[in-house]
């Protein structure tokens, strides 16, 4: 079986995989980091999203043999020291969850819509760029909120 | 899925050897296709051919009137690209309207041709702007690249290496998607150019092809009205849980309208 190695959330791992594990079965299994969530497994919800190389991707298609050398972050590495980060903080202020299952996905896909478009995000940015991410709870306009909200903290 | 070796190359020699000592291989780019289709299964391939690692098949450049993008550009990159945006704004924007975010950073110019879904978005534009896809072997022209449902004029073997992009006076793509999907259920794209005027149509049947019918018109009129009279015929249009044959006849019409006004 091929080993893999790679940087998650800032610490270096190594274990054998199969060649077909998925980059997300590979988190949760394997690392126990069982935030990152599996949602639809067809690259459709943005439950598993997750940051490879500082890029937002969908962790149920991508190969975890794929991530071979890469850095990763997932939701656990977004709190230092007991503290949320402040997209984590604009999510519970706004009330952006109701279930929870989508918001460690709506998160990650968060800080990659800040990383691209700023601090100063307008409602239809939001919404386009949340195409990716299912919400089966909120109606998604809480969702919205907490997003400019985070951007903004971010950016203060 | 079922288990698969998996190779890492860094060239496409090294892919090129891969292959041939596989006994069912399969070349994967961005994997947003390929990985879903063997998880259902659809594919099971005893070797993968990871191109993700050759460096040399990504990247965007210009020389003159041509922009050349490489197989493994992504989506997102196409998109962003000051120098798509320049030469062809209405490529980029394509790029930036395919699946969603994680997903364009993912799957790539070359993987999106290569597999020819019927609805995606890339062909119809490829062919439209009279693309040359380049390969490790010879390079060929988008009016044959495509040659029917999931299939191109690859061979087993071959690899996108690039493919050449001519700058039109004015080219769009207009597409009425699938709004859980977002492929296109019809997409058309014209573009002009000093000699004529091209029209790629995806969606509406089993492989992207050119809308002959619409360029006659459009060649002597480029105006959303002269799209009226054109007859779009019935009998090749896809018909499915999301779209009549009729009523995709009509979306390519509506579609090639508005593709033109934007041109304007």
């Amino acid at each position: 079986m091929p080993t893999v190695t790679m940087n998650v959330n800032g610490n270096s791992v190594s274990a054998e995989v199969e060649s077909r594990t998925l980059l997300v079965q590979f988190l949760r299994e394997s690392l126990r980091l069982t935030g990152t969530h599996i949602g639809c497994d067809t690259s459709q919800c943005g439950a598993c999203v997750v940051h490879v190389d500082g890029k937002s991707i969908k962790s149920c298609t991508m190969l975890a043999v794929m991530a071979d050398g890469c850095d990763v972050a997932t939701i656990e590495g977004l709190a230092s020291e007991g503290k949320m980060h402040s997209m984590q903080q604009a999510f519970m202020d706004n009330h952006g969850l109701q279930c929870g299952f989508c918001t460690p996905g709506m998160v990650m896909s968060a800080l990659d819509i800040v990383k691209r478009n700023g601090h100063k995000l307008d409602e239809a940015t939001v919404r386009k760029e949340l195409e990716g991410n299912i919400c089966r709870c909120t109606g998604y306009h809480n969702i919205v909120k907490s997003i400019q909200a985070g951007a903004k903290a971010m950016g203060d | 899925m079922y288990e698969f070796s998996y190779h890492k190359v860094a060239s496409v020699a090294d892919a090129v050897a891969a292959m041939s000592a596989a006994d069912d291989g399969k070349y994967v780019a961005g994997g947003q296709t390929m990985l879903p289709t063997m998880k259902h299964r659809l594919a099971s391939p005893s070797d993968i051919i990871d191109l993700g690692g050759i460096a040399e098949l990504s990247g965007i450049t210009v020389a003159g009137d041509t922009l050349t993008i490489g197989a493994m550009t992504t989506h997102a990159a196409v998109a962003a690209s000051a120098e798509v945006q320049a030469m062809i704004p209405s490529l980029a924007q394509l790029a930036g309207n395919i699946g969603d975010p994680a997903v364009r950073n993912r799957g790539t110019i070359g993987g999106s041709i290569a597999n020819n879904d019927p609805a995606a978005d890339y062909p119809a534009a490829v062919i439209a702007l009279g693309a040359t896809v380049h390969t490790n072997k010879r390079e060929i022209a988008a009016d044959d690249f495509f040659t029917g449902m999931f299939e191109t004029a690859l061979a087993e073997d071959e690899i996108i290496t690039s493919i050449d992009f001519p700058k039109p006076l004015a080219a769009a793509y207009m597409k009425f998607e699938n709004p859980a999907s977002r492929y296109a259920i019809v997409g058309v794209c014209v573009a002009k150019t000093a000699s004529e005027v091209r029209v790629g149509v995806t969606g509406a049947t089993t492989c992207a092809h050119r809308g002959q019918r619409l360029e006659a018109v459009l060649n002597s009129d480029f105006s959303s009205a002269a799209c009226d009279a054109v007859e779009i015929p019935l009998e090749r249009m896809n018909s499915d849980i999301h779209a009549s044959a009729e009523y995709r006849a009509h979306l390519v019409k509506v579609m090639a309208k508005r593709a033109v006004d934007a041109c304007a």
